[in-house]
């Protein structure tokens, strides 16, 4: 099978103190460390367990600038044997959909059986799975955390609200965005990456990959970020009093009443 | 005169020469004997490379105290003196038995220099010796089959329980002491009995009373008991030496070497290869141990010399919370599986396969905190820490890093702490110092003559940066000239290290030696015994280290540092717990203890039994603190309990780590309120007198 992941660089929230510029347009990013987003991980992860099993090929393909080759080199460390980078001045900038349009094209230059997207990005807004799967007029499951492959098609597994399971049959070739704990990403160390550093990469722009870029970019965007704000303090939290058994019991039927316990 | 029983070497059985039956019978058995040593050998050759041929001086006197002198035994009285007395006893003996197996061919044999007095004395001492490991066989299966110690116990998961062999070889042993008398006493009433001049027989030995009981016998059953005794002897010998590789009691052949060929340090990690230049690391296909043969020659000689003791699991901290992990069962797992890959007969029976997923699980490997007390134990001088770091290396190297831990191993990478937290908030706590009392920072280019490495958790964690400012007004009352890195520094990398990731630790350690060595300072300084172990062990290059408590004493012994009384309002009896790193790694048990005593009026116990070198690990430090393991309960609040009992109100440690997990134990045990504890440097920092 061949496999598409597209991956994406962010700021990792885990590692960092997210600070608002003045005006709000933006963080601040001088002194920011940069990961592949978390949900890409795992998607990349799945999609090697995938070939392992049944065989074919891993491409990890992400949109932005130099600097994202990182992501690429990590992630081709864990296993996958190809890396792409989608990089134009005419991208920055662009809105989701904008993006979706790019990997659209990038998925149509390749012969792939399945595009696999983390379900959101740490910066993001959990749309570009689907955008994509809309625009290849392929089907689409999101928050997918199980992937059995069968003959044309996939039986999956998603996540539904309350934890509950849902299992669906979805045809070849299909877009899903993947949902973190489907598998436990291997480790990459540093010597994972060196393993890989002198691997070519292929790069392409929007000439190479035939876009039009009207649509791409600022002036594209239908979607315009407009302020970013720390929300001001809520009224505080609940606390639970009495003796231990007490307040577990209070703890447990909380839990109950929110979903989080069955 | 002719001798009162007729000797196995001219004696005949059924018209044929006993004498060809006793030469066969060692040809054929030193003959098996070689065979098998050869296929236990066979892996061997195969292993990864280890430089211990070496430091001769150092290893011979390894010999003569590990070895020779048994001095880890008595550690566990009754088996220890137990085992003391069967060792000399075979040592003893062993003179004998190959006089005895020569005395089937050649009549009348001694041998060279055992002749005369010495021989006299000789026959004299290994009558007494033989008795002596007689009676100790004896108590030892009593002890196997009705008392049972709990240590002796196989574990469901790990197979069947070994009390059948061990009482098998126990029965070996008791046959070849009683043949040999037999023999000796046979032939001694039979003398009687003729009178003939009698071979002196040690009063009250085995000998002796056989020699008693066969005082009616008629001289043909004499005779017949005397071939018959030495016959025994003669094949039980042979059995015994060719059982001996076959399981626990291939120590007896291999101890000697396994203690010539110990590890002579404490703290340190062995190189990913030997021979492998940490600069040409990158040049290596595979990183640490995946299979069998990956381990070094010395690792696969202590699996053959595990004797079964259960030592190092008795005193392991991990197996006493129920963690997956029994460094004993690390050995005999290992050596289980070597005998499958190698057997002694027909081909190599199957590839090597991952031992991660085989014989071993992951959980079971990263459940060991590199405490050392296993080690510290080991009468034989088998080694665990590096085995477990390089199982670990192959499982970074595969991947196999469970999340709790690729988290900070990630932050480590990116940010220099386990975290996250950003650089420039490492030195943040300096500001709080007060006393008058400055933090000079190199990173801001000032100078001083001490460094004062402060290392992450001291850095970063709220609680734990009172540990860095408590250190810093000590120091300043001491007079000592110090600064710190700021966020120049980065993690030491001590437990990167542990944890199998080698290529961060080395990217860790190099920037770090670049800014200390530009830090152009006489010494080092640190409150974090993992740091200093770092410093010290790992790294290469660096003015000399001191942990805080060395500063403390020194300053007290030249009285630049002075304490006030301990406050008598209070009746607190206090307690000091060994940091692993500071007590087994680096043999710091007193300095620490004569820091606290320097308190006026202190009142300080001991928790006896599990102090010193028989610290139990409070939980682990590092990366130890992230991983989420299978256990009963807290290492923490095992010790917590052991500090009660040893009547302590105040736990005092010197490490942030141990800090972190007694504090958590206290309250997961429900101390809070009754207990408490304290770093070395804060309770003396709150009796400096200013």
């Amino acid at each position: 099978m061949e496999i598409l992941v597209c991956v994406k660089r962010v700021p990792d929230s885990a590692e960092n103190e997210i600070e608002v510029k003045p005006g709000g347009a933006d963080i601040k990013r001088d002194d920011l460390v940069y990961s592949v987003n978390e949900w890409d991980n795992y998607a990349v992860e799945e999609a090697i367990q995938i070939v392992d099993r049944v065989g074919g090929s891993v491409t990890v393909a992400t949109i932005g600038n130099e600097e994202s080759e990182e992501v690429v080199r990590r992630e081709m460390a864990m296993g996958a044997a190809n890396g792409l980078m989608l990089v134009d001045p005419a991208f920055e900038g662009s809105d989701g959909r904008g993006i979706a349009a790019i990997l659209k094209a990038a998925v149509q230059k390749g012969k792939y059986d399945l595009v696999l997207t983390g379900a959101q990005a740490d910066d993001g807004a959990a749309q570009v799975g689907g955008m994509l799967a809309a625009m290849l007029d392929w089907p689409y499951a999101s928050l997918v955390n199980l992937i059995e492959v069968q003959e044309n098609k996939l039986r999956i597994g998603r996540e539904i609200e309350g934890g509950n399971q849902e299992v669906n049959e979805i045809m070849l070739p299909c877009v899903l965005s993947i949902q973190t704990g489907i598998n436990e990403p291997r480790y990459v160390g540093i010597r994972g990456i060196r393993k890989v550093a002198s691997l070519e990469i292929p790069v392409m722009n929007a000439e190479a990959l035939g876009l039009d870029t009207a649509g791409l970019g600022p002036a594209g965007a239908r979607v315009q970020r407009l302020d970013y704000f720390v929300p001001p303090a809520g009224a505080g939290a609940e606390m639970l009093e009495g003796s231990t058994d007490e307040i577990t019991a209070k703890l447990i039927d909380l839990l109950k009443a929110k979903g989080g316990l069955k | 005169m002719d001798p009162a029983l007729i000797a196995p070497a001219n004696a005949s059985l059924l018209g044929i020469p006993a004498k060809a039956l006793f030469i066969l019978i060692p040809l054929v058995g030193i003959g098996v004997f070689a065979y098998i040593l050869k296929h236990r050998i066979a892996p061997l050759l195969r292993a990864a490379p280890d430089f211990r041929f070496n430091r001769y001086p150092e290893r011979i006197r390894a010999v003569v105290k590990v070895w020779l002198a048994q001095w880890r035994h008595p550690r566990y009285l009754l088996a220890g003196v137990l085992h003391i007395i069967v060792f000399f006893g075979f040592l003893t003996l062993a003179a004998r038995s190959t006089q005895l197996v020569i005395l089937g061919f050649v009549d009348e044999f001694t041998l060279p220099g055992f002749s005369g007095v010495f021989g006299h004395l000789y026959s004299m001492l290994k009558d007494y010796a033989g008795t002596a490991v007689f009676i100790c066989a004896v108590i030892l299966a009593v002890r196997r089959l009705a008392f049972k110690p709990a240590r002796y116990a196989v574990p469901e998961r790990y197979g069947k329980d070994h009390t059948p062999e061990a009482i098998f070889v126990l029965g070996l042993i008791c046959t070849l002491l009683l043949s040999e008398s037999v023999f000796d006493a046979s032939l001694v009433a039979a003398q009687s009995a003729q009178n003939q001049p009698t071979h002196f027989l040690s009063p009250l030995t085995l000998g002796w009373f056989f020699r008693h009981a066969f005082a009616g016998a008629s001289l043909p059953t004499l005779q017949g008991l005397h071939l018959a005794a030495y016959t025994i002897h003669d094949l039980t010998f042979f059995f015994f030496l060719c059982f001996l590789p076959m399981g626990k009691h291939f120590h007896v052949i291999t101890s000697l070497f396994n203690v010539f060929f110990m590890r002579l340090d404490t703290g340190t990690v062995k190189p990913v290869r030997h021979g492998v230049d940490e600069s040409k690391l990158d040049e290596l296909k595979s990183f640490g141990v995946k299979k069998f043969e990956d381990f070094t020659w010395k690792h696969m000689l202590d699996f053959y010399s595990c004797a079964d003791c259960g030592r190092c699991s008795d005193r392991c901290p991990a197996n006493r919370v129920q963690r997956p992990l029994s460094p004993r069962f690390i050995s005999i797992k290992a050596r289980d599986r070597c005998f499958q890959l190698y057997p002694l007969w027909g081909q190599k029976a199957a590839e090597s396969d991952a031992l991660i997923g085989g014989i071993y699980s992951e959980d079971e490997i990263w459940s060991c905190t590199t405490c050392g007390a296993c080690e510290q134990e080991c009468p034989l001088g088998i080694e665990y820490i590096d085995k477990m770091v390089d199982l670990r290396r192959g499982m970074v190297d595969e991947g196999m890093v469970p999340q709790s831990l690729q988290k900070p191993l990630s932050a480590l990478e990116k940010r220099g702490n386990p975290w996250g937290k950003m650089e420039k908030k490492r030195a943040d706590w300096a500001a709080a110092v007060g006393d008058g009392c400055r933090v000079k920072l190199f990173e801001k280019g000032e100078a001083a003559e001490t460094l004062y490495f402060v290392d992450s958790i001291t850095s970063y964690d709220d609680r734990m940066q009172k540990i860095a400012q408590a250190t810093a007004r000590i120091l300043c009352a001491a007079g000592v000239d110090f600064g710190v890195l700021g966020k120049d520094e980065k993690d030491s990398g001590h437990e990167v290290r542990r944890f199998g990731e080698e290529m961060l630790f080395q990217a860790l350690k190099e920037h770090n030696t670049e800014t200390i060595q530009a830090a152009e300072v006489k010494r080092i300084v640190t409150s974090d015994p993992h740091a200093y172990n770092a410093l010290k062990k790992d790294y290469r290059d660096l003015p000399p280290v001191q942990h805080i408590s060395e500063v403390i004493v020194d300053a007290l012994g030249s009285g630049k540092l002075k304490l006030t009384p301990a406050d008598n309002g209070s009746s607190k009896t206090y307690v000091y717990h060994d940091p692993c790193y500071l007590g087994r790694h680096n043999a710091l048990y007193d300095i620490p203890r004569q820091a606290i005593d320097a308190i006026p009026g202190i009142r300080r116990t001991e928790m006896s039994g599990d102090c010193r070198d028989r610290s139990f690990c409070c939980g682990g430090g590092g990366l130890m603190l992230f991983y989420e393991p299978e256990e009963e309960m807290r290492m923490g609040v095992v010790r917590v309990k052991m500090a009660r009992d040893a009547g302590a109100d105040v736990i005092v440690t010197a490490c942030p780590f141990c800090l972190v997990n007694i504090e958590d134990a206290i309250k997961v045990a429900g101390l809070e309120g009754q207990m408490e504890a304290v770093d070395l440097s804060e309770l003396i920092d709150r009796h400096i007198q200013r």
